[in-house]
């Protein structure tokens, strides 16, 4: 079982990590994105001005669509968020300015959005993405019990940390942050795997439905079953009645998803969803159904059955849209735990195999290519991480394909930083390539906050006037951030320290890769 | 871990270990059955998960008041606590053939039954 433990933690070590910590950062979405589109100023605007706002947009720009989603804008969202689909087919994506109504102007950039597909989708074309970000979450379940199994004296060891002890320290930290954040751990690995089963595990939905597979789907949520349009048309009912039913409907919620299906047509039909900031579990089916010409409310559905509530608050947890700051934070950091959790184990998996070669020095060539991979997947991804942010500053905000650009520059730094990590490791050592990533992270970290007074200063002040914490709260993140890897970054400072300690700390150099896991 | 604090070894329950050459390599043999066992452990698995969630949603139904599209849910909710312990058997068991044999049997009883269930009602 240690040995389960052991290789499947390997392989799958360096793109769960990089799962792990841009899952971390998605705790953030919405906040990243307003730090990366300073321009959008948050307003207090009512559910039915600014839905008001959306339909005369949508009426105005998108008469003939197939479809209309509009997501109201919240404590979290500043925006009015329009998808629509066009007649030709596709999808059309629109922000809308709260407070007048038109599109905003702000810089291109995915924001938030980047990491939070990056996540799951690990910009592979679909369903790629989700199968191997699902294949993960399933070695990660397995490496997680059978650590639990292997680990048999898990309370005792949970009280025992040894410092500066080398591999010791390492498997201590390892130990304690996976046990002190064991039930975050599990939430989130077995929801992971719940949020995608529909397309990973089908056998049941096939043999229950055959291939007729969008039974199931209506069956589940009636809110987005719809009929194709007719060719009668009908002017569409004003949306803030409805808005107004909902609030006597779903006492203390709010409404946040608009479904408008064949608008303008004579069976246009609006579907009300649940705002998720409200309630934990995710309930997608959970809808007040209306006409869409009289108004009247016609249907209510509700996902209040045992095991729709088993599956949508394993989901509701996992995405963590219903947490405050406070628990949001908390999010934040069980992230950080779990990405620092891995990044242990990847660095005692080195430091084991290492110890054999302590005498001579040299490392075969396999051990090179994984000290390789752990600096490039640990320490390049942060470098990545912060270059898109600068990215995001430095580029022209008119620049035609800059939202592009920004992802871009991320992928080039990560592939430097490969690069870098395999002329260091092969041809000086693994120490040298450690401590030139950290120091380079550490100061584009501990910059940032200057290059966002430099170059959107203005925003920020604005929005410090305003109350509004969100764009500082992100510079002082990535300014806690650097002074993290700055420390890392001295800890390998020195070839002697490292052969001083080689005897007791064989891996004292990656020590402070733990901070760095943020 | 200590080795002086680790329980004795019980060598007829655990895995074998691999059997290395006079030269410290692993045999080839042991390399095989590793590679049939990871396939047992993600094609097996995959398997008897699929095939619990199957058995799950028809029989849901039929003993609890719960829509179809309720237990697929569930049954697609819980094939994942049989995939875990599928996966960890593959890895705990003496040999690889065993690692098969413990996934193909409870699977073919599994099939079995729910295609009886299908004939029959």
């Amino acid at each position: 079982m240690a040995w389960l433990h052991t290789w499947a933690g390997l392989v799958f070590g360096w793109l769960l990590f990089a799962i792990f910590l841009t899952g971390t950062l998605s705790y953030f979405k919405e906040e990243i994105t307003q730090w990366t589109q300073p321009e959008i100023v948050p307003h207090e605007v009512s559910d039915a001005v600014a839905a008001e706002r959306a339909q005369q947009w949508l009426q105005a720009n998108a008469p003939d669509a197939k479809r209309w989603f509009i997501r109201l804008p919240d404590e979290r969202n500043p925006d009015i968020a329009l998808t629509f689909n066009p007649a030709k087919g596709g999808f059309e994506q629109k922000s809308l300015d709260s407070v007048s109504g038109q599109p905003v102007q702000a810089r291109e950039s995915m924001g938030g959005e980047f990491f939070y597909r990056f996540h799951f989708q690990l910009q592979m074309p679909h369903p790629w993405g989700r199968w191997l970000a699902s294949v993960a979450a399933m070695v990660m379940f397995v490496a997680l019990i059978s650590g639990i199994i292997t680990h048999k004296k898990i309370f005792k060891e949970f009280f025992t940390f040894r410092p500066r002890k080398g591999q010791r320290t390492w498997l201590d930290g390892h130990n304690a942050v996976a046990v002190l954040i064991l039930p975050f751990h599990l939430m989130i690995t077995y929801s992971s795997l719940v949020i995608f089963m529909t397309m990973v595990m089908p056998a049941s939905i096939l043999t229950t439905y055959g291939s007729n597979t969008s039974a199931f789907f209506d069956d589940l949520f009636p809110a987005f079953k719809s009929a194709p349009p007719v060719s009668e048309a009908a002017p569409l009912a004003s949306i803030v009645p409805m808005l107004e039913v909902a609030t006597q409907k779903w006492d203390g919620s709010r409404v946040g998803l608009i479904t408008v299906n064949n608008p303008g047509k004579a069976n246009a039909t609006v579907a009300l969803g649940r705002n998720g900031a409200d309630h934990i579990p995710h309930e997608p089916g959970t809808a007040l159904m209306f006409n869409g010409v009289t108004g009247e409310l016609t249907q209510q559905s509700s996902m209040t059955a045992a095991s729709l509530l088993l599956a949508g608050g394993m989901y509701g947890l996992h995405m963590g849209h219903f947490a405050g700051p406070l628990l949001r934070w908390l999010y934040f950091l069980a992230g950080i735990g779990g990405t620092a959790m891995i990044a242990t184990g990847l660095v005692i998996w080195l430091g084991k195999r290492r110890l054999k070669h302590a005498k001579s020095g040299v490392l075969p060539f396999e051990l090179k290519l994984v000290e390789m991979l752990n600096v490039a997947s640990m320490s390049g991804l942060m470098l990545a991480v912060v270059s898109f942010f600068w990215a995001n500053r430095l580029l022209p905000v008119s620049f035609a394909a800059r939202s592009d650009w920004e992802v871009k520059t991320f992928f080039c730094v990560w592939g430097l930083a490969l690069l870098h990590a395999f002329g260091r490791v092969f041809f000086r050592d693994g120490r040298t390539a450690w401590r030139e990533q950290l120091t380079l992270a550490a100061a584009l970290y501990c910059l940032l906050p200057v290059l966002d007074m430099v170059t959107a200063g203005s925003y920020l002040w604005a929005s410090l006037k305003q109350g509004q914490w969100t764009l500082a709260a992100l510079d002082l993140t990535a300014l806690a951030t650097g002074v993290f890897l700055a420390w890392g970054a001295l800890r390998f400072r020195g070839e002697a320290l490292g052969v001083i300690a080689s005897k007791q700390t064989p891996t004292g150099s990656n020590r402070t890769t733990v901070q760095e896991a943020r | 871990m200590d080795a002086a604090m680790a329980p004795a070894p019980v060598p007829e329950k655990r895995p074998r270990a691999p059997k290395k050459s006079a030269a410290g390599e692993v045999s080839m043999r042991w390399r095989l059955a590793v590679a049939s066992r990871v396939l047992a452990a993600v094609i097996g698995g995959y398997l008897l998960a699929s095939l619990a969630s199957v058995c799950l949603a028809y029989f849901l139904p039929l003993l609890f008041q719960s829509s179809r599209a309720e237990a697929a849910v569930l049954s697609m909710t819980l094939s994942f606590l049989f995939y875990l312990p599928a996966v960890l058997w593959c890895f705990a068991c003496r040999t690889a053939l065993r690692a098969w044999l413990g996934l193909l049997g409870p699977s073919a009883v599994l099939g079995a039954v729910y295609a009886c269930a299908r004939w029959l009602v």
